[in-house]
């Protein structure tokens, strides 16, 4: 059995460190195994968060070696003999403890969004075809990676004026329901700062449910704004004939 | 004494997975001031795990279903100790409570004609699972969240209860922490529900979450509620067997009602051999007739004539039959057997199965679309739980309600697939509604004793004064060793009594455990709650097993392999007889009503 070299973030809002670990490493053993072990056998109060250990919960997100990951699907023999594996919390939220942020913030996101709002007179026929692209954004488990990853949030902090690419997909979940008729679109434009994405993709790429965020949920969701805002036209037919 | 924050509720709802948030949805439509208390994050719940799907007999893919044979086929799986009234409800209100989900959101899988899809599962005569791939549970609690937030529900996130507080009989409100920075909230409260979910870290083998640790079986059990068939505990017949890392995460039932099959490692499809008598007449007779079934389902036929697959026979079944193939020496290399879809072709198996091929081939390197995957029992899921009342959730303690995994009687000795979502939104409902009415009915709130909330203080500050005592996680893993060599998938006489002369031992090092550090989220110190609840959970299940000497569902003796008709009238209850004793009685079936019975008479043949 090899040893890994680990060295885990530790400490809260007032300050911290990153602490060594040696950390035995078993057959499909992934980062979260190796944090219940220094639980178990070094550090029983070293704070994490997690829930499922199987990928589906979206609670354990960290940056391991500098990629926001979930730590229960980063495994350890993907990091090479000898590399030393940082693991710490999400950058772009405050830090509660060690590894565990306050990621309230993007409950309150969520909150803000006007909810599904279908047809009064719907009769719930919906064909496959038509909810394929719903179900994709809905595969969502909210591990927020996306949101820690764009700059928007990250680097220029501006959790003021944009909802982050989580709530791009919720809002997309929504805007292409077949049967939803709530228009979030003012919304989007005026507060939820879709306008400050400038398509980077940092997003798409680091989300586990490999959710084309950017290209299925956020382009289309610009162009519906730029139909709304800037095409007088096509916003004269949407109102007369309403959507879909 | 430490200082501590007050919240006044009508309802307070502890557990935030399917069951809680929708009890909390109901009782705030109630008109009531509603809490809901998670112990992780909104959304986190294990029920995000719940892969399969609802089982609701909305005949959207086989005209033939019912409630009537739902109905039937949940009292046959759970071996008739079911509470029958239960059962019916379910069976009538899923229906209705999926179109609900559907009606806030949710998008399940269509039919041909853009109705809810349906898909077969183990012990169901017909396609009855409504579904999203094999991320169902996701669906659910996200579309129950996505309702929550906005029905003015107030939620407390991280937050765990560690007392419920009484004022005469009647329940008057919670004791709690909050994880980030360990301070204490005091939550006054007319009517309480418990949806706090199951037991299973208890277990070191088992598929289920953090959170599943027992909380609402111990608060109802120390408040004096009964737990009833406590020695039920399901054996998903599915884990993940390799890597070590993995061992116990879910392999869904779908991936068998999809058409995968269990072999040996003679390539011998054994669930032939397992099948028992009573119901084998509802299975394909051989591999041909099995092959035709898969063809039929593959083309996407609404119905078939030919019987399904003995793979899809009951849990408690399929677990015992890939144990007992393990021990005789016919297992996979990694001590399970084999389970494969790769014969379909891959694009399918990546439609129908999204999770599962995702979830093997990143935690264990394996294609399922080109090989078996490995696979062996893993705990799942606990049948016994808080005794309620059928219509209105309400326990033995007046106010205090239950739903859920945490509540008994609903699936008797053994459940099926697909009845676990179902149960939540039936009875999550009913329980939303039976404490709004309660809490309506009470004049004011309940008065809570300042020494009671001193005594919750006390206990919860205790490890820290016990630097020195024993670490709460060895201690865990001393638990898994006992419930894992005493009250498994197996069980005997001598191997219980050691178990629970073993768990008294245990007991008193957990009155000795102690933790470092200080009180910001501090898992450590919060293990150390956490263990005295699964330990009554452990010694209910080992009384409770210790007492049923037949084998009958969930519940497999070798020293009685046989089920005994005589105690087929009667459930086990324990509950709390002071001074840490646990009692033990044996309570009988209620009589169920001619027309119930005339229905489980009824013998349609099985052909989904
Ligand atoms: S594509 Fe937009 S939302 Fe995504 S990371 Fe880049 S700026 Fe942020
Ligand atoms: S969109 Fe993807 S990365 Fe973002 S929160 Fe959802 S699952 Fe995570
Ligand atoms: S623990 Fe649930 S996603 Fe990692």
């Amino acid at each position: 059995m090899r040893n890994a070299q680990m060295r885990v973030f530790r400490g809260d809002a007032t300050g911290g460190d990153f602490k060594e670990y040696t950390v035995p490493v078993e057959d499909g053993m992934v980062v979260l195994d190796a944090i219940h072990y220094i639980q178990r056998e070094i550090d029983p109060d070293l704070a994490v968060r997690w829930n499922c250990k199987a990928a589906k919960c979206g609670s354990c997100s960290a940056e391991v070696n500098g990629r926001p990951s979930l730590m229960c699907k980063s495994r350890m023999e993907s990091f090479a003999e000898g590399e030393i594996i940082f693991v710490e919390p999400l950058r772009t939220f405050p830090l509660m403890r060690d590894l565990v942020t306050d990621v309230s913030w993007n409950y309150e996101q969520n909150k803000r969004i006007k909810p599904f709002t279908p047809k009064e007179d719907a009769k719930w026929v919906m064909y496959q075809e038509d909810v394929e692209r719903v179900q994709e954004f809905r595969k969502c488990i909210e591990c927020f990676l996306c949101q820690d990853v764009c700059h928007v949030l990250r680097d220029h902090d501006r959790k003021d004026a944009f909802i982050g690419p989580r709530f791009m997909v919720r809002v997309a979940s929504l805007e292409m329901h077949p049967l939803d008729q709530g228009d979030r679109m003012k919304f989007l434009h005026d507060e939820g700062g879709v306008g400050f994405c400038n398509i980077t993709k940092c997003c798409s790429e680091v989300c586990p449910e490999d959710i084309h965020i950017t290209d299925n949920a956020i382009i289309p969701l610009k162009e519906r704004i730029v139909d709304d805002y800037y095409d007088p036209i096509a916003k004269f037919f949407k109102t007369i004939f309403s959507k879909n | 004494m430490s200082n501590y924050e007050i919240r006044e509720h009508d309802v307070l709802v502890i557990g935030a997975g399917g069951a809680g948030l929708r009890a909390a949805i109901e009782a705030s439509a109630q008109g009531l001031k509603v809490g809901l208390v998670c112990k992780s994050l909104l959304g986190k719940a294990h029920t995000v795990m719940a892969e399969g799907g609802i089982a609701a007999a909305m005949a959207t893919v086989d005209a033939r279903d019912g409630w009537q044979t739902h109905f039937r086929d949940t009292m046959i799986g759970g071996k008739y100790l079911n509470n029958w009234r239960m059962a019916q409800l379910h069976a009538q209100e899923a229906p209705e409570c999926v179109n609900e989900l559907e009606r806030w959101g949710a998008v399940f899988d269509r039919t041909h004609d853009g109705k809810i899809l349906q898909r077969a599962f183990g012990g169901h005569t017909y396609k009855r699972l409504c579904h999203v791939g094999d991320r169902t549970g996701l669906e659910l609690i996200r579309t129950l969240q996505d309702k929550g937030v906005h029905s003015g529900i107030d939620v407390y996130m991280e937050c765990t209860i560690s007392r419920l507080l009484k004022d005469g009989d009647k329940i008057a409100g919670a004791f709690g922490y909050f994880r980030e920075d360990g301070r204490y909230i005091l939550f006054k409260a007319k009517a309480i529900i418990l949806a706090t979910g199951g037991v299973g870290r208890a277990f070191s083998v088992t598929s289920n979450s953090w959170e599943y640790t027992a909380d609402g079986h111990a608060l109802a059990y120390e408040a004096g509620a009964d737990l009833i068939d406590m020695e039920f505990v399901q054996f998903h017949p599915t884990g993940m067997v390799w890597p070590p890392g993995v061992r116990g995460i879910l392999v869904t039932e779908a991936v068998r009602g999809e058409g995968g099959k269990l072999r040996n490692s003679d390539g011998e499809r054994f669930m032939f051999k397992y099948l028992p008598e009573a119901t084998k007449a509802d299975y394909a007779a051989d591999e041909t007739e099995a092959e035709r079934w898969l063809e039929d389902t593959l083309a996407g036929k609404l119905r078939t004539d030919y019987r399904r697959p003995p793979e899809l026979s009951t849990r408690d079944n399929v677990a015992r039959a890939i144990y007992t193939e393990v021990k005789a020496g016919r297992g996979s290399p990694h001590g399970g057997v084999f389970l494969d879809i790769s014969y379909q072709p891959a694009d399918r198996v990546r439609k129908k199965l999204p999770s599962m091929y995702h979830q093997f081939k990143d935690l264990a390197d394996v294609d399922i679309t080109k090989g078996p995957m490995e696979v062996g029992p893993t705990m799942h899921y606990i049948m016994g739980g808080i005794k309620v009342d059928a219509d209105t959730a309400e326990s033995k303690v007046p106010g205090l309600f239950a739903a859920g995994e945490c509540s008994g009687g609903m699936h008797g000795a053994n459940r099926l697939g697909g009845n676990s979502l179902s149960d939540l939104i039936v009875f999550g409902r009913r329980a939303g509604r039976g404490a709004a009415d309660y809490a309506a009915r009470q004049s004011g709130l309940p008065k809570i004793s300042d020494a009671e909330v001193k005594a919750a203080i006390d206990e919860l500050e205790a490890p820290f004064k016990r630097a020195s005592g024993p670490n709460p996680y060895k201690l865990q893993l001393k638990m898994h060793e006992i419930a894992g060599s005493s009250f498994g998938i197996f069980r005997e006489e001598a191997d219980m009594q050691k178990g629970l002369a073993d768990l008294e031992k245990l007991k008193e090092e957990i009155k000795q455990v102690g933790c470092s550090g200080g009180k910001n989220y501090n898992p450590g110190w919060h293990l150390c709650r956490d263990l005295s609840n699964m330990l009554i959970a452990v010694e209910a299940i080992g009384r409770s097993a210790q007492s049923r000497k037949e084998s009958r569902g969930a519940h497999s003796r070798l020293d009685f392999p046989e089920t005994d008709d005589n105690l087929g009238h009667e459930n086990t209850a324990v509950s709390h007889a002071g001074g840490g004793q646990m009692k033990l009685v044996k309570t009988p079936l209620s009589e169920m009503p001619a027309e119930l019975k005339d229905l489980l008479k009824k013998k349609e043949t099985a052909h989904a």
